[in-house]
């Protein structure tokens, strides 16, 4: 349904994110936030960049939870966001780009469009 | 290309732009054609705004045109439209284009009114509208002393201010007896002229210039008045009110008013069908509307009916507030009192030189107009009672009477002494009444409803603390229990959470939320949690979980900045250095291009670091014999402290001893908040120790200790807990104080704001900390004991560990700098590059597309 294409691309270990901590990821012109929330079992990825302070700086953020949703808090000035959907939970019109995200063998793939990997490296893609 | 249709605007200024920017916005506008003559040589520039030009605004700064704004617009700058020819729709310029028109917009402003007395047009004398007038004012001012403003209306004081900023003597001559005539009352008038002249500006009011006299030079020396006295001047400026310009209009036969101003009926069309007049040159609704907000309101009417809408123009809101030379003046609605029945309720200082007059209705239920004049703070609260946009009080007078000051007593300040005008959040100027009102109304329970219905807090966030006691206080008052809940994830209060902690041993946040919480947590029990425990157990911060629970300052050991990079601040004991330490510092700052400057608590603040350059950095630090300072920690962060009875002739005991001590005894120690503190060597006091949570200060017999005070957003005398104190009772009770402190604090609440709130004041706190009323005291010197041998510098347990230091990374995928981090220099250091001058991120832009492609997930 979407136009875009995209290629799950490998960015580190898991082991290379602590439980409930974020690292971010650089991949082609963009920089990913990948978290690993420990209660839930699961990796999440946003974009990196806080559309609040408009600062790359997501992925330092601390995880946690509101009720049922899984947030992430935005280390500038602590703005939630969703971490399954991206949305702001304090500004309901603004939305952090997600992308998608997979462990395998230990290693983490996230999908970014195929026209950013343009400049990755061969090597780190995984078709 | 035929069927396109061409909108011409003659006019350049800050409503003709207007009308451009309305119509680039409407995405029915593509087969228009813009086009625009300016007379002025330069984009439209903010008019109103000018007097900062001579306080150090450029063009550029002052201009409302950014980079590529008109893409597509045909712009003829220095060109003003000269004549139309109806009949043919079409107009000629000055330099001799010739342009067809489907519609036309006039936008030519309004001229400065000159009276016509003899000697005006004199050399040396000005009027104030334009760039190019301020220009030629500053260009005649170099070497000249005494400079006039005639009218002293609100452009006219503006004019006097900017003479001001060239360094004349000033002076207002205005014709009425008082200033801003128009806006404001005699009393309110004279409150402004004693705060206009006490900035050293002479008031001459109730006086008419009857003409200027030249001087040998033929140019302008003295205004003669209709009093017969004369003023020896060097440079006049005119600013005795506008005249709509439409001449232009006028010469193409339309209708034009009686006493000027082109003749427009509700959408803004003069009788010409295709040409619409806006702003200050047009007669609309009954007048000329002199200011920019009615303008920009006609400039959309214009672009709506041109595109085939609907919106009329049916008046404005005539409401003034500003900033004239630093003086808050404000007038709205009724503020003279002349609908049937108004009756106004004044307050007026004369020594604070303020003067609040609200107008109410005669049963004073409604708010009709004001006057405020050196405190306007109520404006925005008052304005909208008047607009029907929040109800009027019963007690309308509390508005606009300062709160009573209370005495300064601890418990004495809480929230409900806070004036209901007083503003809350200052970053989107919430007062604490629209908050209480909000809450009220609403029946809201928690501070993040608060935030989205008022916007309060919801910027820089630095409020919420006050949101939070106000919101407490409002449901105390309405008889509401109120839980003093950390957050929903644990349902006990920071103090409560802090006895389970101690009481039960508890060393780990997974097994505190497991036991007592629910969820997973969040940014604000995560950080209090692991403060508890740093606090009871001094072990390392990030070890294990216990990174995950830290905000990114004490993550990371350093302080985020505006940009996501951090700053660093070693530890400076008492604020003794030595060369060798100042060269280190140097040369850390040199190899790693840091912008350096000292802050207020004698240290040195090294800022613009990634995260990838800190270990480094450190080891560097380190070597050179320097530790963490804890800048990063809601813990203790410096003592202050002045040279003493060491090198001053008046100290009478050692202080900086006695701070350097003081601080590696309390270096690291986590807490509810930061902690500063300072020692002053004797009554002098000029290491403010009276400003911080614990301050000492040398007596001819020892140290008098005073605890809870604080500057910052809300400043605070500490108060003198004991007297005469030898050096080692002195640490005993400080200890037992801050251990007290920790144990019973809200999390975020400094020792000013908790000591407030404390029940008996610093009379209990005596009874607990020195008479040990609880018998805890031993327990507390324990605790503390335990945390003062369990220190070791967080940075130099970092860099010893290659483990601990490869979590410092900016991307866990590669070695290459974060390229959204820009620095620019600016007095030979680097700044962070402001959004302008980067370029957009990408995801800003793309953000639809991206959403689209996380639906496929």
């Amino acid at each position: 349904m979407s136009a875009l294409t995209t290629t799950w691309v490998q960015i580190c270990g898991v082991d290379d994110i602590a439980e409930d901590t974020g690292v971010c990821a650089l991949v082609g012109t963009y920089q990913v936030a990948v978290f690993r929330v420990s209660g839930v079992g699961e990796l999440f990825a946003l974009s990196n960049l806080d559309p609040f302070s408009e600062t790359y700086v997501m992925s330092r953020g601390i995880v946690g939870s509101a009720g049922d949703i899984v947030k992430v808090s935005s280390p500038m000035y602590k703005h939630g966001f969703d971490l399954r959907t991206g949305k702001s939970l304090d500004d309901p019109s603004v939305c952090i780009p997600t992308f998608r995200v997979r462990e395998e063998s230990g290693r983490v793939f996230v999908a970014v469009p195929q026209s950013v990997c343009a400049s990755v490296e061969r090597s780190e893609v995984d078709a | 290309m035929s069927t396109r249709k061409t909108v011409v605007i003659a006019g350049n200024g800050m409503v003709g732009h207007k009308v451009i920017e309305s119509f680039l916005a409407r995405t029915d506008a593509t087969e228009w054609e813009v086009v625009v003559f300016g007379e002025e040589p330069r984009f439209a520039y903010d008019r109103v705004g000018l007097s900062s030009f001579f306080a150090g605004s450029s063009e550029q700064d002052l201009s409302l045109v950014v980079d590529g704004a008109y893409d597509g617009v045909d712009v003829h700058l220095g060109d003003a439209v000269a004549s139309i020819d109806r009949a043919a729709k079409k107009l000629t310029s000055a330099n001799g284009f010739t342009v067809a028109y489907d519609a036309l917009v006039l936008a030519t402003g309004s001229f400065p009114f000159v009276p016509p007395v003899p000697g005006h047009d004199l050399p040396g004398c000005f009027v104030y509208r334009t760039i190019d007038d301020l220009i030629a004012i500053r260009d005649y001012a170099k070497g000249r002393r005494v400079g006039a403003v005639v009218g002293g209306g609100l452009l006219g004081l503006e004019a006097a201010n900017a003479l001001r900023e060239l360094g004349l003597d000033t002076h207002v001559v205005e014709f009425a007896p008082r200033l801003m005539p128009l806006q404001i009352d005699e009393v309110g008038g004279n409150v402004l002229r004693t705060r206009v002249e006490q900035l050293g500006v002479a008031i001459h009011t109730a006086m008419q210039t009857s003409s200027l006299r030249a001087g040998d030079d033929g140019a302008v020396a003295a205004m003669q008045f209709g009093d017969g006295t004369e003023l020896d001047v060097d440079l006049v400026v005119f600013s005795a009110g506008i005249r709509p310009r439409d001449q232009l209009a006028r010469e193409a036969g339309l209708d034009v008013g009686e006493r000027g101003g082109i003749v427009v009926d509700e959408s803004c069309r003069t009788s010409d069908p295709s040409i619409f007049a806006v702003g200050e040159c047009a007669f609309i609704a009954g007048r000329i509307w002199g200011l920019v907000a009615p303008g920009y309101d006609m400039a959309r009417v214009a672009v709506d009916q041109i595109l085939g809408g609907d919106k009329t123009f049916v008046g404005a809101d005539l409401s003034t507030k500003l900033k004239l030379m630093g003086i808050d003046v404000a007038s709205f609605g009724d503020a003279f009192a002349t609908s049937e029945g108004a009756q106004p309720i004044t307050f007026h200082d004369p020594v604070a030189k303020v003067y609040k007059r609200v107008v109410m209705n005669a049963d004073g239920s409604l708010v009709l107009g004001g006057i405020l004049v050196g405190d306007a703070s109520a404006y925005s609260l008052l304005t909208q009672m008047a607009r029907g946009d929040m109800p009027t009080p019963s007690n309308p007078e509390q508005l606009i009477f300062p709160a009573s000051t209370g005495n300064n007593e601890a418990g004495a300040i809480g929230v409900g002494a806070l004036s209901a005008t007083a503003t809350v959040c200052s970053c989107n100027s919430v007062t604490k009444q629209a908050i209480c009102s909000a809450i009220v109304e609403n029946g809201l329970t928690d501070v993040a409803s608060i935030k989205s219905l008022t916007r309060a807090g919801t910027t820089c966030g630095g409020c919420v603390p006050l949101l939070t006691e106000l919101l407490k206080d409002e449901l105390r008052k309405s008889g509401v229990d109120v839980r003093n809940d950390l957050c929903e994830h644990f349902a006990y209060s920071r103090q409560e959470l802090f006895d389970i902690v101690r009481i039960q041993r508890i060393t780990s946040f997974s097994t505190l939320l497991s036991s007592h919480g629910k969820g997973w947590g969040c940014e604000i029990c995560k950080p209090a949690v692991a403060s508890m425990l740093a606090s009871l157990n001094g072990e390392y911060i990030l070890e294990g979980e216990r990174a995950g629970l830290q905000d990114t300052n004490d993550r990371f050991l350093a302080n985020m900045q505006k940009d996501g990079t951090y700053s660093v601040v070693p530890r400076v004991p008492g604020g003794e250095i030595t060369p060798d330490q100042l060269i280190a510092i140097g040369n850390v700052a040199k190899e790693f291009g840091l912008y350096t400057k000292i802050t207020g608590g004698q240290r040195i603040d090294l800022f613009g670091a990634r995260v990838d350059q800190l270990p480094a950095i450190w080891v560097k630090l380190i070597d050179a014999g320097m530790e963490s300072g804890h800048a990063y920690g809601k813990a203790l962060r410096t003592i202050k402290s002045c040279v003493g009875s060491t090198w001053c002739r008046y100290g009478v005991q050692d202080s900086t001893s006695l701070a350097i001590k003081l601080e590696l005894r309390y270096r690291g120690l986590r807490s509810p908040h930061k902690l500063k503190s300072a020692v002053s060597g004797c009554a002098r006091e000029c290491a403010e120790a009276q400003s911080k949570d614990f301050g000492i200060i040398a007596t001819e017999r020892g140290w008098n200790l005073y605890v809870g005070g604080n500057g910052g957003m809300r400043p605070q005398h500490a108060l003198l807990l004991a007297e005469d104190l030898g050096e080692e009772e002195l640490i005993r009770i400080i200890d037992r104080y801050l251990m007290f402190y920790i144990r019973t604090a809200d999390r975020l609440e400094r020792t000013a704001r908790w000591l407030n709130k404390l029940e008996g004041g610093i009379d209990y706190l005596r009874r607990v900390v020195i008479d040990d009323a609880l018998g805890i005291c031993d327990e507390l010197e324990a605790e503390m004991a335990r945390v003062v041998d369990a220190y070791e510098c967080e940075w130099t347990a970092t860099v010893n560990d290659p483990e601990r230091v490869s979590r410092f990374k900016t991307f866990v995928n590669d070695t290459r700098p974060d390229p959204s981090v820009v620095f620019i220099t600016e007095r030979s250091q680097i700044r962070p590059a402001q959004s302008h001058e980067k370029a957009r991120p990408l995801e800003l832009m793309e953000l639809s597309e991206l959403s689209e492609l996380s639906e496929s997930r």
